[in-house]
């Protein structure tokens, strides 16, 4: 059975429905992303699946384990890493592990040398017995990413375990996840649009407790492929009040996704013409998985 | 087996970080020491009808001190169950294979046993400011330390299932605390309260534990040391139960 299966899967929040009959499958083995923006309900769907919400309908299944029917199975093989912290602040980075361990079943020896292991792996050792209430934010993920890791979980839940981490940090976060996941199916969400797609074997956008699409990120570029047309003007604000595409403002241009170049160009000008706006600059973008997002979720990354 | 392990550690934690918060030690500490030298000071000569001429205030009041001690301290433990959830590191537990009922009793167990070092530090000091108990019947005074905060504990895991946020703990102290701790017969025997009032002290279950406390510390008792024993065992092992009950059917978000 797959590692992820969820089925027409609906959570209702008293009168609107944060996911909304949601289905996908995630392969052995595989990184799968769920892209989406604030309050898109990609958070409530992995509560749902690491058994911490119950669904209103619709069935998940996460190691081959009912996550309503058999959720102490689920429990056992799953590993999470949540949008916000949930460490021990009064315990060391070493105790945070300990604990874990211990939650998790591990006999004293494997506990021991496991919790140096991961520790070096996300490059605590030093700071291992220094109280986590004074870590900074970087090091506190890491020290997650770390925990997450350390019951070797079949399947490896993370929301958002980039966010806030400056470049250099998120990269090393990901080389950990690449170098220990083996066997390990991973489902993470994020913003960072451009690290799914470098990661990702397959990723899901969602929108309004909706999936509007799902594949390998290259296919999903190549399925939506529309056009970009990156514009410069004098007045960009009065520009972005009349236009009736999807876009995004980058470095003072908009990059507008549109279906057909000539047509939108042809209307820029007509635009330009009747609002007084002077165009100084146009030009044509290849698309890449983020303007596939923007396209399909409205904007706003 | 991993259930073992997880009452385990949720009870070192309790521990270690009871040891390692001395602010907290020394703040739960200050009041009953007070209440207890001035109570003692203040009621020394107070004639009161329903305590034998043996049976000194000072005395009367040392076990009354300690239960307050143990029912202060168990219902925060119980009720810090809402800081865990605030701060996430519930969620850490929850999506653990540990299963709730462990999870239950290890919290429950570690509020306890943090609540009865207080007490028995308590017990410690008063000894040394002229409380004379009986030191041979110390283990029945334990066990009853033990039973009173493990019933506390319970209660106040269960409030926390149903706080939204730690600003319901003010209530919670004001209007439920408070009262028991006053109606348990801690401060006075409860047959100087009017017949109403007295029939509510007899519903509360810290009048029992309070009452084994003096039987098993001064051999004074006002109800019955079997019925203390069968009416407190009887109240934990329900608020146990209930805690485990309510707290596996909530979900955490
Ligand atoms: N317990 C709750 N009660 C009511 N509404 C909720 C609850 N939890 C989440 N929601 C709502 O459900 C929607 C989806 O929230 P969710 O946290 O799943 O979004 P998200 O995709 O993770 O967003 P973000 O990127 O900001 O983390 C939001 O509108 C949120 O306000
Ligand atoms: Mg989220």
């Amino acid at each position: 059975m797959k590692p992820i299966l969820v089925q027409n899967l609906y959570k209702k929040f008293d009168q609107f429905f944060a996911v909304n009959d949601v289905s996908f499958e995630v392969e052995s083995g595989e990184i799968f992303g769920l892209l989406g923006p604030n309050g898109a309900g990609k958070t409530t769907t992995i509560k749902i699946l690491v058994t911490l919400l119950r669904p209103t309908k619709g069935k998940a299944f996460v190691a081959g384990y009912d996550v309503t029917k058999n959720p102490g199975m689920v429990r056992k093989n799953i590993g999470v890493v949540f949008q916000d912290t949930t460490l021990e602040l009064d315990f060391t980075a070493r105790e945070n592990l300990e604990f874990h361990a211990r939650l998790y079943g591990m006999s004293d020896e494997e506990r021991k040398r496991r919790v140096d292991e991961v520790l070096s792996l996300v490059e605590l050792s030093d700071d291992a017995d220094k109280l986590v209430k004074n870590f900074s934010g970087g090091m506190k993920r890491r020290l997650e990413i770390a925990r997450g890791l350390l019951h070797f979980p079949k399947v490896l839940f993370l929301d958002e375990p980039t966010l806030g981490l400056d470049a250099r940090t998120r990269r090393k976060i990901w080389k950990y996840l690449k170098e220990f996941k083996g066997e390990t199916t991973i489902m993470l969400t994020t913003h960072y649009i451009e690290e799914a797609e470098r990661m990702c074997e397959r990723v899901a956008i969602m929108h309004k407790g909706k999936i509007v699409a799902m594949d390998k990120p290259a296919s999903l570029v190549k399925e939506f492929e529309g056009e970009v047309v990156v514009v410069k003007a004098d007045n960009i604000d009065k520009l972005k009040n009349k236009l009736q595409v999807n876009f995004i403002e980058r470095n003072g241009k908009i990059e507008a996704f549109v279906d057909n170049a000539e047509k939108f160009i042809a209307k820029l000008f007509e635009i330009a013409r009747n609002e007084k706006i002077s165009i100084e600059e146009i030009s044509l973008k290849k698309s890449s998985l983020e303007d596939v997002y923007v396209r399909l979720t409205g904007g706003e990354v | 087996m991993s259930d073992l392990q997880a009452i385990y550690v949720l009870l070192m934690r309790d521990v270690k970080k009871f040891v390692r918060i001395k602010s907290r030690l020394i703040g739960s500490l200050g009041m009953p020491i007070f209440f207890l030298v001035f109570l003692s000071l203040g009621f020394r000569r107070a004639y009161i009808p329903s305590l034998p001429a043996e049976v000194n205030y000072s005395n009367f009041v040392v076990p009354g001190i300690v239960a307050m001690v143990l029912l202060f301290s168990s219902i925060f433990s119980g009720v810090s169950v809402v800081w865990d959830r605030q701060f996430g590191f519930l969620r850490e537990i929850i999506v653990s294979p540990a299963s709730r009922t462990a999870i239950v009793i290890g919290r429950t167990l570690g509020g306890a046993i943090t609540a009865i070092l207080q007490a028995f530090i308590l017990l410690s000091l008063s000894y040394f400011i002229g409380f004379n108990f009986q030191i041979s019947k110390l283990p029945i005074a334990l066990f009853v330390m033990f039973l009173i905060s493990l019933t506390f504990t319970s209660l106040g895991i269960l409030f926390s299932v149903f706080m939204r946020d730690v600003h319901g703990f003010q209530i919670i102290m004001n209007f439920f605390v408070f009262p028991v701790f006053l109606i348990s017969g801690s401060l006075f025997p409860i047959s100087e309260l009017p017949p109403i009032v007295k029939e509510l002290a007899l519903l509360n279950p810290l009048t029992y534990g309070v009452d084994a406390l003096r039987w098993s510390t001064i051999g004074f008792t006002e109800v019955n040391p079997f019925l203390d024993f069968l009416a407190i065992f009887i109240s934990c092992i329900c608020f146990i139960m209930l805690a485990a009950y309510f707290f596996g059917k909530t979900e955490v978000e």
